[in-house]
């Protein structure tokens, strides 16, 4: 299946817009993603293996959170969307070098 | 759909506003009817910036009847790039003035309220109060969460929209049915998790596209025509131009509009995305030098070898002949830096140097200091002939 790599994290997905990986739920892609971007992990997961809340994963459109999470099972040709929050401007707040 | 307008009072259009309006009254989604409720209608646009630069002058010509703006900025260069409703006689101008200027021209029709101020929980409900829909044009967390937060407290739809180098988001949120922003994302990223400086910018003209589909978004709520994005989230990937819709959903379980609302009024924003409180930045710790001096040294012969820690891009502006090795790339190329040398690390405007001479020194480089103020600084002090960007 696909798994699109939104702009802000494509730096730790050695500038890929979007990834192919087998799998057969939302879980088993992820971990395969994160296995080859090694970088990718601690920006998707907290360090107790949860999905960051700022990050939302989408399986075709619809929120993962409301089907079964991780365990969602899917097919290959479905599309894994990471979304992250951003915040528009030039960079996020709280950035150092852009012009404020 | 009905309208978000309150008070459609018996406004009237002077002939020349029909004239003014005619294509909009001719169309039935819109008519005399829908030209009135434009013209009683009271949107707010929080910041005239990129994305409210767009949205208010659309709104404006639109015949939105009062436009309130949110800004306390002042027009700078490097704005110019993306925010049209200022103009190159504008810089050092405050945002709101300009704005204003830009929005009588196009339609001086308009009643524009300013609010010379940063959006705060102690005046964003007194703010928000007198107007019909909040349209976010605001570049930071805090002040999202705290828009969306006082949009629902008061009862107010929160036009949204945001942008990321070439990719934007759009979406109404905040309406009685429809989810909100922490139905979408219930917490914010800590600020060590933002992307790095070196993949900031953003192309000009992805928030001129997002503004006018948010502007698009009032004028739908305004009129109570067509389909608003609530519980949708367009995304929009300028560079690939391609449009996504994801679904976006109302959780019951939402902290400020769910069925048990715990969040009942406005809390710190700035803690709750974790910036108070925060460590002082790397470069109040690590040695520096200052631009006149490092100039000095230089002249008189010292051997001082410049390390230069920006992308290849920055390189390509303006350079101080420094060796170019891009701070992400500095943990595995460390090797190619000789640590019995006098280094000076430099970047834009000495942040991103001072993480660089803060990991040499952890690294155990002894004579490695930091540029004060980057090429920014060397350019101000030093050379203005190396352009600032």
């Amino acid at each position: 299946m696909k798994i699109l790599i939104p702009t802000p994290l494509r730096q730790y997905a050695a500038k890929n817009h979007a990834v192919d990986v087998p799998a057969k739920t939302v879980g088993e892609a992820l971990s395969s993603l994160t296995s080859q971007y090694s970088d990718l992990r601690r920006h998707l997961y907290t360090d107790d293996g949860q999905l960051r809340a700022f990050v939302n994963v989408y399986l075709n459109d619809e929120d993962i959170r409301y089907l079964q999470k991780e365990n969602t099972p899917v097919r290959d040709n479905d599309t894994l969307s990471i979304v992250p929050s951003i915040a528009g401007g030039c960079c996020r707040g709280g950035c150092c070098c852009c012009p404020r | 759909m009905a309208t978000v307008v309150e008070n459609v009072q018996p406004v009237t259009l002077s002939n020349e506003e029909v004239l003014r309006y005619s294509r909009h009254l001719i169309m039935p989604e819109v008519g005399m009817e829908g030209q009135l409720k434009l013209k009683a209608a009271k949107v707010l646009c929080i910041g005239a910036g990129g994305l409210g630069s767009p949205l208010a002058m659309y709104l404006a010509a639109a015949g939105v009847g009062t436009l309130g703006i949110v800004d306390f900025d002042v027009v700078d260069f490097t704005n110019l790039q993306r925010q049209i409703i200022h103009a190159t006689e504008d810089v050092g101008r405050k945002k709101l003035e300009s704005a204003e200027e830009s929005i009588k021209g196009i339609n001086p029709f308009v009643n524009v309220l300013k609010f010379e101020t940063r959006l705060t929980s102690e005046n964003a409900l007194s703010i928000l109060r007198d107007f019909d829909v909040v349209v976010d044009g605001t570049d930071n967390f805090p002040t999202r969460y705290l828009v969306n937060d006082a949009c629902v407290l008061a009862g107010k739809p929160n036009v949204y929209g945001s942008i990321f180098r070439f990719e934007g988001q759009a979406s109404v949120l905040a309406t009685k049915e429809g989810p909100c922003y922490r139905c979408w994302y219930p917490e914010p990223p800590p600020p060590g998790l933002v992307p790095s400086c070196a993949e900031g910018g953003v192309l000009g003209i992805l928030p001129g596209l997002v503004g006018v589909i948010q502007a698009t978004e009032t004028v739908k709520l305004i009129l109570g025509k067509g389909e608003p994005l609530i519980g949708r989230v367009l995304l929009v990937d300028a560079l690939g131009m391609r449009f996504r819709e994801l679904k976006l959903r109302k959780n019951p379980d939402c902290p400020v509009c769910g069925t048990h609302p715990t969040i009942t009024g406005l809390i710190d924003y700035q803690e709750f995305c974790g910036i108070r409180g925060e460590e002082a930045p790397v470069t109040t710790k690590v040695p520096e030098i200052q631009p006149e001096e490092l100039k000095q040294r230089l002249d008189a012969g010292e051997d001082i070898f410049i390390l230069d820690v920006r992308e290849p891009h920055e390189y390509q502006i303006c350079n101080l002949n420094g060796y170019l090795i891009p701070l992400g790339d500095l943990p595995k190329r460390v090797h190619e830096l000789d640590s019995s040398r006098e280094i000076v690390a430099h970047c834009r405007s000495g942040v991103r140097s001072a993480k660089a001479v803060d990991f040499l020194r952890q690294a155990g480089f002894r004579k490695v200091k930091n540029l004060a103020g980057g090429v920014l600084a060397w350019s101000d002090r030093v050379d203005p002939k190396l352009p600032r960007y």
